[in-house]
């Protein structure tokens, strides 16, 4: 049986590869291929290391060869988020302002624990600057383009890790996760994002945005690989003040134990306003195959958006405060007047706002008491275009970049584990849902991906550009 | 719980701006000027549902200070 390197998951790749079936240099050799010829359109890629990943794809066919297991996922090509530490590179994080740091040393904590297991890293991904936007419109790397529809935006700020396997240039890539940036690309894009619960997962050597607020997380084409990447990156690690130390819970084993008993919900309220109809009709979807009837008020959530925005705001311009004083003008400008503004806050401002979040939490915790998940949409719409201002959203006319977060941010307020499920619109462009759990339940989000993924509701077919 | 400061900065948000700019010691660039106070504005307004909420006075800020 031949493998379609195109698209072929993950965990396809991996099981060939340890199999002997077909060898990791080979399947890197093809990913290399893929980003040399896919990348041009997509601009997806801000560095590939070929030399380094051909080596490493060499080692693990060796490690086969000496009858050692290099993990499950050896050979399989992976990229990241270029705010995350590669070591050897300089840690970009979207700016031009980090050209002049010193290479990393290391890897990230969640890079490091990917290829220990057998993952070959080929490259950094683009973003927006510094994670400060929805849409990956990058003026110093340019924007990263929807391999559905190359005048439309990837999403952001993850948007090169969600245009990479949408594109079908890598199978796996990690990001970043503030206020949607793992979320809204995977929906613009049509595939899987999951966002873990906060502190799940370490941020150890990953350049920060707002510490209240990031997360980590993989991107892919089907729910098994998630499931498998999540699973590795697990566990407690000392250099994240904010990862947890909860022993990991292995999702992958549980991915088949479908959804009887699971009460799901549909958020409405401010989840079903202000949408194009089309991201609605997803969630309906979605909700039916899950046999969901039941819906569920998310109190204040409008607040709880507006108090993210506050606290990010805050804790973005604190973080880069020393390079807004020194060299406003190496900033994007799409980032500079917020990030300058943001340093202006009231810290009475910051302060409810942080109190407010414990309300909020508090309201989030009693309805999980009565439902196991509940959806939303992802996104009120579908991909806007590249350097759109305004859109039109269910006959209203409001800013693009700002209002792409509208139904993420609410949510990654409190650190809730969510995952964007794609759902595709034949000749059209996809969608996401947001499949939302109480902290530390993605097995049950997992689960229930994996019953929609086998009844084929949500499918990640690469995109690739001929 | 409301905010004074908050019809303050609409009525005048250059001058808060400009304030702010010294108080921090963060020069403005002439012009970036006006997409900061635009952007103070935008931020005002949001934050302005946060402030007008009602907390009881018991609610303690999320973050935890463990020593």
């Amino acid at each position: 049986m031949s493998l379609d390197l195109n698209q072929a998951d993950a965990t396809a790749i991996a099981t060939a590869v340890r199999t002997g079936e077909l060898s990791a240099k080979t399947v890197v050799s093809h990913a290399l291929e893929r980003i040399a010829t896919g990348d041009r359109a997509l601009n997806a890629f801000t560095d590939v290391m070929t030399a380094q990943a051909l080596a490493d794809a060499v080692a693990v066919d060796r490690a086969i060869a000496a009858g050692q297991d290099p993990g499950p996922l050896a050979g399989v090509p992976f990229a990241v988020k270029n705010l995350f530490d590669i070591a050897g590179l300089v840690t970009l994080a979207g700016s031009k302002i980090n050209r002049d740091h010193q290479p990393a040393t290391q890897d990230a904590t969640a890079v490091a624990a990917l290829r220990q297991a057998g993952a070959v890293l080929v490259g950094g991904l683009n973003m927006d600057e510094y994670a400060y936007g929805f849409t990956t419109e990058n003026s110093h790397y340019g924007a990263t383009h929807n391999p559905h529809d190359l005048t439309r935006v990837a999403g952001g700020s993850s948007g090169g890790s969600a245009a990479a396997v949408a594109g079908g240039l890598v199978p796996l890539s990690l990001g970043s996760d503030t206020n949607g940036s793992i979320r809204v690309p995977a929906a613009l894009c049509g595939i899987f994002g999951l966002k873990p619960t906060y502190g799940r997962l370490s941020r150890s050597g990953c350049a920060l945005f707002a510490s209240s607020f990031d997360h980590i997380g993989p991107f892919g084409r089907s729910v098994r690989d998630l499931a498998l990447s999540f699973d590795l990156m697990q566990g407690a690690d000392p250099h994240d003040p904010v990862c947890t130390s909860r022993p990991p819970e292995p999702c992958l084993p549980q991915l088949g134990l479908g959804i009887e008993g699971l009460r799901i919900a549909i958020a409405d309220g401010y989840f079903a306003t202000g949408a194009e109809p089309e991201a609605i009709a997803a969630v309906e979807q979605v909700a039916e195959a899950l046999g969901a009837v039941q819906r569920v008020t998310i109190p204040e959530a409008h607040r709880a958006r507006a108090a993210a925005y506050v606290i990010t705001t805050c804790e973005g311009s604190t973080l880069h405060f020393d390079n807004l004083k020194q060299r406003p003008y190496d900033f994007d400008p799409g980032t500079r007047d917020r990030f300058l503004s943001g340093a202006m806050v009231p810290g009475q401002w910051y302060v409810q706002a942080q109190r407010f979040r414990r309300w909020y939490r508090d309201r989030v915790r009693e309805l999980f008491q009565h439902v196991d998940l509940i959806l939303a949409p992802t996104t009120p719409c579908v991909a806007p275009l590249i350097g759109q201002e305004k859109m039109t959203i269910g006959g209203t006319e409001v800013l693009t970049r700002p209002n792409l977060g509208l139904y993420t941010q609410p949510l990654s307020f409190i650190g809730l584990p969510i995952l964007s499920v794609p759902v595709q619109q034949p000749g059209y462009l996809p969608l996401g849902v947001q499949l939302i759990a109480a902290p530390y339940n993605e097995a049950l989000i997992l689960r229930a991906a994996a019953h929609l993924e086998a009844a084929g509701i949500v499918t990640a077919a690469a995109v690739i550009q001929s | 719980m409301t905010s004074s400061n908050v019809p303050e900065l609409v009525l005048n948000p250059e001058q808060y701006v400009d304030q702010m700019s010294q108080i921090l010691g963060l020069p403005i660039p002439p012009d970036c000027r006006p997409g900061v106070v635009d952007n103070m504005i935008r931020t005002a307004a949001i934050a302005q549902l946060v402030l007008e909420f009602s907390l009881p006075t018991e609610i303690e800020a999320a973050p935890i200070f463990q020593p």
